[in-house]
């Protein structure tokens, strides 16, 4: 076979990709990843995967070597969900491979475009309980859009290629390819497909003519509409046809969690979030509105509550979603359109005109004057809320920002005023504590000259703070806002209100010293306990070039509100202390 | 609950049964019984799950077995006429000496008799769930030592147009 240089699409800097060689798995996979134009791989090396690393050794690609396999993949994450290419990421066999679950299932809940290759024990000890050996396709099963083993190095060309359009097409999602040891070692000519055929697996779907008419004919029909633009918006790209679509129409957006930054917050139609912290007009607007559009939104339960009949009582429900299944699986809806949200709101724009809905969007607007989001201040005492907002106003809501999971993801929700797609990232689906840090990092690689904030709890800091190492190795300047309540927070808010102030097991205040503990990474730390010290530490911080983190040590009792308990209606909202 | 009996036609691929069959329990689902084999087409299997679940949870888990990128196609067999069979082989207690006897029990159900032993003989009998219960309740008296049955074998009747592979 003859050896030619291929033709490489795209990207500029890639190096050259010969065809026809022979060349080792290993070689084979990186050749692959280089045609699928991955630049940075996240990983951690091991047993299984010498071959791999290997190959890397010298190569064209940046390699992220993290402390911990979890860290890779909510970095690879974090990259993704930054720039919507797809995360790679790499880990070893059994241990390596289980360390990725919590990150898989992460970025399944979230349609996050992900490829995980991890190692696997050489064909001949499969089975057989080897060391390091761990069935991770078959443990990945319930948690990935789609997994491979490769038996046969002449399949993998194929695997890669596809698992990068299964990764990235239709709904987006995780992919795992499981390479045993044998497989990377052994040699063949290399080969990659030009085009991807795999039977039943609709990438693209468009939405009918019909459909879009039926969608454009309720709108037209409603005088209280409004839109809830889910993660689909983000994951669409379809920011700004959301835009031109809700002027256009004049119809009130609100944004769900995952949708934050999909609609600019400080938009005259922006409404806020809705649901268990959403705000009180976001609420209302559902329980008001005779018509409810869902753009790439799964009407979670904690937008509706579990009380599915109750929800938005008023309105005819419009769902627009890319994937099938999701139409009607959780509230029923008049009607369905299978479809891109991008495509649909293309093909509608021409054919919507304008609402009757002042009136309806007068009344919104009062509710939000009369009800905004709010906190009781308190003298010398650093409140949690005041903290996002200096975050906020610092940074002119442009930085992307990243959170764990707990009362500070819900403040920053609310007082953080997201104005662009994939600048909020976080886990909504799964809900996984120690996501915020290691995503920042992700994001920063993938945004190097913009300020990138991970926004976390005391808690989940410490489910992956060994990541600073990478600020240091890699020169990440991220910004670290550690919001530190000295407790769990949000299990220590739900034990006040629901266990009678049993606070079992949310103690924190054995915390390390998070000034030293970064400065043992070579990190800049600061601290701040009062609103005073906030504003010029943060002012330092923002200042500094380099990656800082800094421990706010924030008021422990603040509790999270406007709040719709666990089991009520969204009519039954607790607007807070003040 | 309703009964629902589902053809999923499949690539033939290692883990492609964990796959369907995680994909139920992840949903929420019994699999009351389930056959996989060869099917028309070269690399294609066919599985019939029989399962139960109301309309509106049926079609979400269909929606959801069609998510699976190894799903070719997913009917639900209950929604029109369709032929449905299983296999059972039951070991009877029973000498030679009650053979012609026992063929007269089970002729009538075109059941045969497959296997002959010093003590005991096994019954093979084809046929819906309903008639091999049946055959079961009649052969109970000789005392019934071992039964196999496979699940439902399913297939749409031909008036039911067949729907076109993707």
């Amino acid at each position: 076979m003859s050896v030619q240089i291929a033709e490489l699409q795209g990207k500029n800097g890639l190096p050259p990709v010969k065809f026809g060689e022979e060349v080792s798995g290993a070689e084979t996979l990186l050749r692959c990843l280089i045609l699928e134009q991955v630049e940075y791989i996240f990983g951690y090396p091991g047993g299984a995967v010498l071959p791999i690393y290997d190959s890397l050794y010298g190569s064209y690609f940046k390699h992220i070597l993290t402390r911990h396999e979890q860290g890779a993949i909510h970095a690879a994450d974090g990259y993704a969900r930054a720039t919507g290419k797809p995360g790679v990421v790499i880990a070893t066999s059994g241990p390596g491979a289980t360390n990725l679950v919590t990150g898989i299932a992460t970025a399944q809940m979230d349609s996050v475009p992900l490829v995980c290759i991890t190692g696997n024990v050489a064909q001949n000890l499969i089975g057989t309980d080897a060391f390091q050996e761990a069935n991770i396709t078959g443990i990945t099963i319930p948690i990935t859009k789609h997994s491979y083993f490769v038996r046969d190095i002449r399949d993998l060309p194929r695997v890669v290629k596809e698992a990068f359009h299964i990764a990235t097409t239709g709904r987006p999602g995780p992919v795992l390819i499981d390479i045993p040891k044998d497989v990377s070692n052994a040699v063949a000519p290399f080969t990659y497909p030009d085009q991807v055929e795999i039977r039943a697996y609709k990438s693209a779907v468009e939405p009918t003519d019909e459909e879009v008419q039926a969608f454009v004919q309720a709108i037209s029909e409603s005088k209280r509409p409004v839109i809830m633009a889910g993660g689909g918006i983000i994951s669409a790209g379809a920011d700004q046809e959301l835009l031109a679509f809700a002027e256009a129409a004049r119809i009130p957006v609100i944004n769900t969690f995952m949708g934050l930054g999909g609609f600019p917050g400080v938009h005259e139609l922006a409404l806020g979030m809705p649901g268990m912290h959403g705000s009180y007009t976001a609420n209302q607007a559902l329980l008001n509105a005779d018509c409810v559009i869902g753009l790439g939104a799964r009407f979670d339960d904690r937008i509706t509550m579990g009380r599915t009949k109750e929800f938005a009582p008023k309105a005819r429900i419009v769902h627009v979603d890319i994937d099938p299944a999701e139409l009607g699986k959780n509230v029923s809806t008049a009607i369905k359109v299978t479809g891109d949200v991008k495509s649909t709101l293309k093909k509608a724009l021409p054919l919507v005109s304008r609402c009757d809905s002042e009136e309806w969007i007068d009344q919104l607007k009062k509710w939000q004057e009369e009800f905004p989001y709010s906190y009781k201040k308190d003298g010398d005492v650093l409140k949690p809320q005041a903290v996002i907002e200096l975050l906020y106003q610092s940074t002119n809501g442009e930085a992307i920002v990243t959170t764990d999971v707990g009362q500070h993801q819900m403040w920053t929700a609310q007082y953080y005023k997201f104005k662009h797609t994939r600048s909020f990232l976080s886990s909504g689906g799964l809900g996984t504590m120690g996501f915020g840090f290691p995503a920042a990092i992700g994001a920063q690689i993938a945004h190097p000259d913009r300020t990138v904030i991970a926004v976390v709890g005391d808690g989940g800091f410490q489910m992956t703070n060994q990541e600073l190492a990478i600020l240091s190795q890699y020169k990440v300047p991220v910004k670290v806002a550690i919001i530190n309540n000295q407790c769990l927070g949000m299990v220590r808010q739900w034990q006040e209100l629901f266990y009678d102030n049993r606070y079992s097991q949310i103690d924190l205040t054995c915390s390390p010293d998070f000034v030293k503990l970064s400065e043992a990474y070579g990190v800049k730390g600061l601290r701040a306990s009062t609103p005073e010290e906030a504003k010029a530490v943060w002012a330092e911080a923002l200042a500094h070039d380099g990656p800082v983190v800094v421990d706010f040590r924030v008021a422990q009792e603040e509790n999270v509100y406007p709040m719709v308990a666990a089991g009520n209606t969204l009519d039954q909202m607790v607007l807070g202390d003040e | 609950m309703q009964r629902h009996t589902i053809a999923i036609l499949v690539n033939d691929q290692p883990g492609v049964l964990t796959r369907v069959a995680t994909l139920f329990g992840q949903r929420g689902f019994n699999i009351d019984s389930i056959t996989v084999g060869g099917s028309e087409e070269p690399g294609l299997s066919r599985m019939i799950i029989t399962t139960g679940g109301d309309e509106q949870k049926i079609d979400q888990l269909m929606k959801q077995l069609y998510k699976l990128i190894d799903v070719i196609t997913v009917t639900n067999l209950s929604e029109n006429a369709y032929v449905s069979r299983e296999l059972a082989l039951i070991k009877v207690n029973a000498s030679p000496s009650q053979l012609a006897e026992l063929n007269a029990i089970v002729e009538p159900f075109r059941a045969t008799i497959v296997d002959v032993g010093p003590a005991s003989l096994i019954v093979q009998v084809t046929g819906d769930t309903e008639k091999i219960d049946a055959l079961l309740v009649l052969l109970e008296s000789y005392g019934i030592t071992e039964v196999t049955r496979t699940g439902s074998m399913a297939m749409a009747r031909s008036v039911v147009p067949v729907p076109a592979n993707v």
